[in-house]
């Protein structure tokens, strides 16, 4: 379970937003939406524990996340702004450096990659993909990481229509199996689950 | 930690500071003025340097400056990284622009203290060498921390350099005394303090502590200011300006 | 086998593959190297008992420089394309990540330059019971150049003019190395015993390996902020 309490962020000397108290339960999703400078990707990047809140705190299961550490980061898969592809490593190879070691498991990585339609281009460097491409090898990394918690940042920008239906599916199946997601969008996301929590910074 | 948090709430402490600077200021200009008149007037003549000697009544104490400051800025950054105070993380940043200077103050007097001892500006003696790579430590701090946009990422940045830089100095220090040893011909004296006459001890001690105070009170005033700047968005430093104005 | 074990492995592995495949990137300093170093004898003229009293320090600086000039590739492009990121998510200790991407880089940049040393000594009449000691006594220095050179790499990352400001902040840090790796060099050809040369620079090795990639974790922390 996911929780913020009294959440404060800051860009610079400027206040995003301040106040903000949620709480995530498994198999639930969040939807993060507001105009563009309100904060949205600083809020995410703040519950991965990348940027500092100026007050307030994150807890993960009742600890904050800052002591919990490596614990927490074993449960979290973030898909940020960049999609975190080396250009001169092939699809395959970047998703199992992505990996680090841990379960890099061959057969689990190609069915991934023929998943998502990727897997003619296994052998070619990430940097002669499409745009649409690279994010969907970025959304790879969701699948066979199989962590808790997805923190996504506009997963569904630059797909295409039948991407965003696939991604949908692979969302659902997450939330199916008691995963939590926490993501932005510009658009509306059509996902069937218990609960859907709406947040809009302003 | 009670305590901790409400001396170290930026409003409580400009208004403390403010109250403390006209008195450490004052205390400074006595207490240099004193070691001054001791050093300049007082003390006997250096029967081998003759007056020349006097600049160290300047050169000693600013050196000891720059390494006690460098020492204070890395401490107060230790302290802003762990405990994630805004003060110490001010008082650090705002040491470094004092400490340069101390430093830069050593270069000039030891340098001009040199010219009659060497016939040189520049001796690569060993302590004037530990002074410029101490300058450039310095001046590399400053750099970084006005590199960077936001004002708390650039002092954590900056923290961390300044401990990274803390525990090299002594190395370097070392370093550079047998390099010095190893390079240096006999006939080239060293910059060194004079055997030290109880009345040269006296201005001495005067003149450490009166820089001492200098850079506390010049600290305290840079932080009074970047206060005002960083809490500018408060209410009570609105309040400040409309009962000023 | 432990799983951070693996994430070395896997790290290094990668790193390395990438390296490969931008081979200009190795290159570059290496060649930065061999010019800097032949530009003193045409500063100096050719005079071999000049170049050979010289040749020590100005390899050793050449060293310094050549490594400086690199430390842009050590986090740079991984920030760049968000992989970095994504390292500093992983579940394994950040601190062991950089040690090992200071690893990868040391091969690829530090060590190059050692096996190049020789050729430089005798382009700089190094006599050749010097060899051994300069080529150990890089050996021993740039693994430091690369671990302090993590930390400047790590505080500048993304700034401007940052590869001008790295200089600025490790410079003065690689001078203990400097002194002790060009004057074990030196000693050797004046015939000093050099012995507390070797052990200052394992020392210094030893200091940097504990404590720089700490620092430099850190600094990646603030950097990512």
């Amino acid at each position: 379970m996911l929780e913020a309490v009294d959440l404060e962020c800051v860009r610079g000397d400027r206040p995003l937003f301040s106040h903000l108290s949620f709480r995530l339960k498994p198999g639930e999703l969040m939807h993060v939406t507001g105009v563009n400078g309100s904060g949205k990707t600083t809020l995410l990047r703040t519950l991965c524990g990348l940027t500092h809140a100026a007050a307030g705190e994150v807890r993960w299961n009742g600890s904050t996340i800052h002591e919990l550490g490596d614990d927490y980061r074993s449960q979290l898969a973030y898909v940020g702004h960049s999609n975190g592809i080396q250009g001169e490593l092939t699809a395959e190879e970047n998703l199992r450096a992505a990996c680090l070691g841990t379960a890099a498991d061959t057969t689990r990585i190609q069915e991934t990659l023929k998943r998502l339609g990727l897997a003619p281009y296994r052998h070619f460097p990430s940097k002669v993909l499409s745009q649409g491409q690279k994010r969907r090898l970025a959304l790879a990394r969701l699948a066979i990481l199989r962590k808790s918690l997805w923190i996504l940042d506009e997963p569904l920008s630059a797909l295409d229509v039948n991407s965003v239906v696939l991604m949908t599916e692979i969302l659902m199946e997450h939330l199916a199996r008691d995963g939590l997601i926490i993501m932005t969008s510009h658009q509306e996301i059509d996902v069937e689950t218990k609960t859907i929590l709406q947040i809009q910074l302003d | 930690m009670q305590y901790m948090h409400k001396y170290a709430s930026p409003k409580f402490f400009y208004t403390l500071a403010g109250k403390l600077t006209p008195w450490m200021a004052a205390l400074t200009a006595v207490l240099l003025v004193a070691g001054l008149y001791l050093g300049l007037f007082v003390a006997p003549v250096d029967f081998q340097q003759g007056e020349s000697y006097r600049i160290m009544f300047i050169h000693v104490p600013a050196a000891w400056m720059s390494m006690f400051i460098y020492v204070c800025m890395a401490g107060a950054g230790a302290i802003a990284l762990v405990w994630n105070v805004k003060l110490f993380e001010m008082f650090a940043g705002n040491c470094a622009p004092v400490g340069a200077s101390f430093t830069f103050l050593a270069l000039v007097t030891g340098s001009l203290w040199g010219k009659p001892m060497w016939g040189a500006w520049w001796a690569w003696d060993a302590r004037l060498t530990s002074e410029l790579i101490l300058f450039f430590l310095y001046i590399g701090y400053m750099a970084l921390e006005a590199s960077i946009d936001d004002p708390r990422r650039a002092a954590r940045a900056s923290a961390i350099l300044a401990l990274v830089g803390v525990v090299n100095i002594p190395v370097i220090h070392f370093s550079v005394e047998w390099w010095n040893t190893l390079h240096q011909p006999a006939s080239v004296g060293k910059v060194g303090t004079p055997s030290i006459h109880p009345s040269m001890l006296a201005p001495l001690l005067l003149m450490s502590l009166g820089f001492t105070f200098y850079f506390f009170t010049v600290a305290l005033m840079r932080m009074r200011n970047e206060i005002l700047e960083r809490e500018r968005h408060t209410t009570w430093v609105a309040q400040l300006l409309e009962s000023k104005s | 086998m432990p799983n951070f074990l693996k994430a070395i492995g896997c790290l290094l592995r990668r790193d390395l593959t990438v390296a490969l495949r931008r081979s200009t990137d190795v290159l570059t300093p290496l060649v930065f190297f061999i010019i800097v170093v032949s530009l003193f004898p045409l500063g100096l003229g050719p005079e071999p008992s000049v170049l050979r009293t010289i040749a020590p320090g100005v390899i050793w600086v050449a060293a310094l420089l050549a490594t400086m000039l690199s430390l842009n590739r050590l986090f740079a492009n991984d920030h760049a394309d968000g992989t970095l990121e994504q390292m500093a998510l992983s579940p394994h200790p950040l601190t062991v990540l950089v040690l090992t991407k200071v690893a990868a880089h040391w091969m690829l940049t530090g060590l190059p330059l050692v096996l190049i040393s020789p050729l430089l000594a005798v382009q700089m009449n190094l006599p050749e019971s010097a060899m051994g000691t300069l080529v150990l006594s890089l050996l021993l220095g740039t693994p430091v150049l690369s671990l302090l050179g993590a930390v400047g790499a790590a505080l500048t990352l993304g700034l401007r003019g940052g590869g001008v400001l790295v200089s600025l902040l490790v410079l003065p840090l690689y001078t203990p190395v400097l002194i002790f790796g060009a004057g074990a060099v030196a000693g050797v050809i004046a015939g000093i015993d050099i012995e507390a040369h070797f052990s200052l620079l394992a020392a210094f090795l030893a200091l940097a390996l504990t404590l720089a990639p700490w620092a430099a974790a850190a600094a990646l922390r603030v950097s990512l902020d």
